[in-house]
């Protein structure tokens, strides 16, 4: 299999940067706002974006994360073993605008999972979505508000998104 | 999973176990939200065939089933054609032709959820045969075991009561075993299996014995339906030598945590004190016996294949 890299490190964090930065601007009232990554690598962006808001505006977002194992449409023929992680929202979500943050975006399934089990938690206010990558081959009518880059892909082309706390290295690869 | 079915814990896997336990944790997890279902094993069909009275059980596994969107169907033997005397082997065939992915079977006899094994190809879940097994019991008691300790290995468990008619017991010895834990049984010589050594686990007829070993004590109900065989002279000498009373906790200073699956026989095999003190886990077994159940459900019916 050949690595290559697509986004390196520096790249990852000027991104994430950019889109920290946009959610601010699209966000007036952070009072109101939760960030809530989708696991796995989804859920440490969204800690990464939460920490630039904060250090940003000087204040406190509401963060957490998901995983949609059991939400999910295609579990039972998804791509083979898959590690389950706890899902961890411990405030109201009622009410909130929800900013839902993933690594890639592909046949958008994974989001309309992570929507589902949202509202299993409560009523949000409004819900965005932000991805690192937007691969393309939707299957479902979803569009992300914060894209970090968009990368187009032929379908057996397969993208990973590596981050350091679990891989050891922060970059994104096209395998 | 290793396993299609799950007919005992002798026969589950160590691998299948922990994963089934760590899985439990993620449904208890999902317990807590605010709306308690998961859209996991929708269009999915499962039998309830229960032959054999139960309350917690019946509805522990309902919920679970229910709580993963699972369409279900109950039957109970006492308002069945059983009744007009159809065989285990007909009703079962009539149910299974109606297209169900999975049975969950409680019955008297030992082995009847193996043999319903050889007459469908759905998955089998054994929700206690007789004096043989009842692994989702023993599933949700290491459950609460770990959630409370952290660990199952090294934990010393006791169990105490009428150990040879007792399928709690034997499937929470093969699985404590397989984790790794210490286990020690109590109980009159009478209601021991001989060689109940060659399983792994030590034996002890002094209960006071038991308490200062144990970290744990899991108490067995009296059956009181076995009370009129001569098995058990009475019950005020049985709650004498082997009843867990508050003044015998007393005497040991020590903590010690108390589980029993219930139902409670209160001031026979446990004090109404001990069962409502702080050190009981009780009502958390019950809990985690929704959750470990869930578990079970999902990682059967789901068919996947999971590295946890």
């Amino acid at each position: 299999m050949k690595k290559n890299i697509l986004i390196d490190s520096a790249q990852i964090e000027n991104i994430l940067i950019r889109m920290s930065h946009e959610i601010i601007e699209k966000n007036i009232n952070l009072d109101e706002l939760c960030i809530i990554g989708i696991h796995s690598r989804g859920d440490i962006l969204s800690y990464r974006i939460a920490d630039l808001i904060n250090n940003k505006k000087l204040c406190k977002i509401k963060s957490g994360h998901i995983d949609v194992t059991f939400y999910r449409d295609d579990f039972m023929s998804n791509l083979g073993s898959h590690e389950i992680g706890p899902s961890n929202i411990n405030f109201d979500i009622n009410n909130l605008n929800v900013i839902i943050i993933d690594d890639v975006l592909f046949t958008g399934r994974t989001i309309r999972a992570a929507m589902d089990e949202i509202f299993s938690y409560g009523r949000p206010k409004s819900i965005q979505l932000g991805v690192l990558v937007d691969r393309g081959h939707r299957q479902l009518p979803i569009k992300a508000n914060y894209v970090g880059k968009n990368i187009p892909t032929s379908s057996n082309q397969n993208i990973l998104v590596h981050v350091k706390e679990v891989d050891g290295q922060d970059e994104v690869i096209l395998v | 999973m290793e396993t299609k079915h799950l007919l005992g814990l002798d026969s589950t896997s160590l691998n299948d176990i922990t994963t089934i336990i760590d899985t439990g944790f993620l449904f208890r997890d999902i317990l807590e939200r605010p709306i308690k279902r998961v859209p996991t094993l929708t269009g999915k069909n499962i039998v309830n065939l229960f032959f054999e009275n139960s309350t917690r059980t019946k509805i522990s596994f309902e919920l679970a089933e229910k709580r993963l969107s699972a369409d279900i169907t109950n039957f109970s033997s006492s308002t069945s054609s059983v009744k007009k005397g159809e065989s285990l082997k007909d009703t079962i065939q009539n149910i299974h032709s109606m297209k169900m992915d999975c049975v969950v079977i409680r019955h008297p006899i030992p082995g009847s959820s193996k043999q319903l094994t050889n007459y469908v190809d759905s998955v089998v879940i054994n929700a206690g045969d007789g004096t043989h097994e009842h692994p989702t019991q023993a599933l949700l008691d290491m459950m609460s075991i770990k959630e409370k300790f952290g660990k199952i290995a090294g934990i010393k468990v006791g169990i105490v009561g009428d150990i040879l008619h007792s399928r709690v017991a034997l499937s929470n010895i093969y699985g404590l075993v397989k984790l790794g834990a210490e286990v020690k049984v109590c109980g009159p010589s009478h209601l021991i299996q001989r060689n109940i050594e060659d399983l792994g686990v030590s034996v002890t007829y002094d209960v006071d014995e038991l308490i200062e070993w144990a970290d744990v004590l899991n108490v067995l109900r009296i059956q009181n339906e076995r009370m009129g065989l001569g098995i058990i002279p009475s019950i005020r000498e049985y709650r004498e030598f082997f009843g867990i009373t508050q003044s015998r906790l007393e005497n040991h200073k020590k903590e010690i945590v108390i589980m029993h699956p219930g139902p409670m026989n209160r001031g026979v095999e446990i004090d109404s004190q001990v069962a409502d003190g702080d050190q009981a886990i009780i009502l958390n077994q019950v809990l985690n016996g929704v959750a470990v159940r869930m578990s079970v459900l999902y990682l059967l019916l789901g068919d996947i294949n999971l590295e946890v």
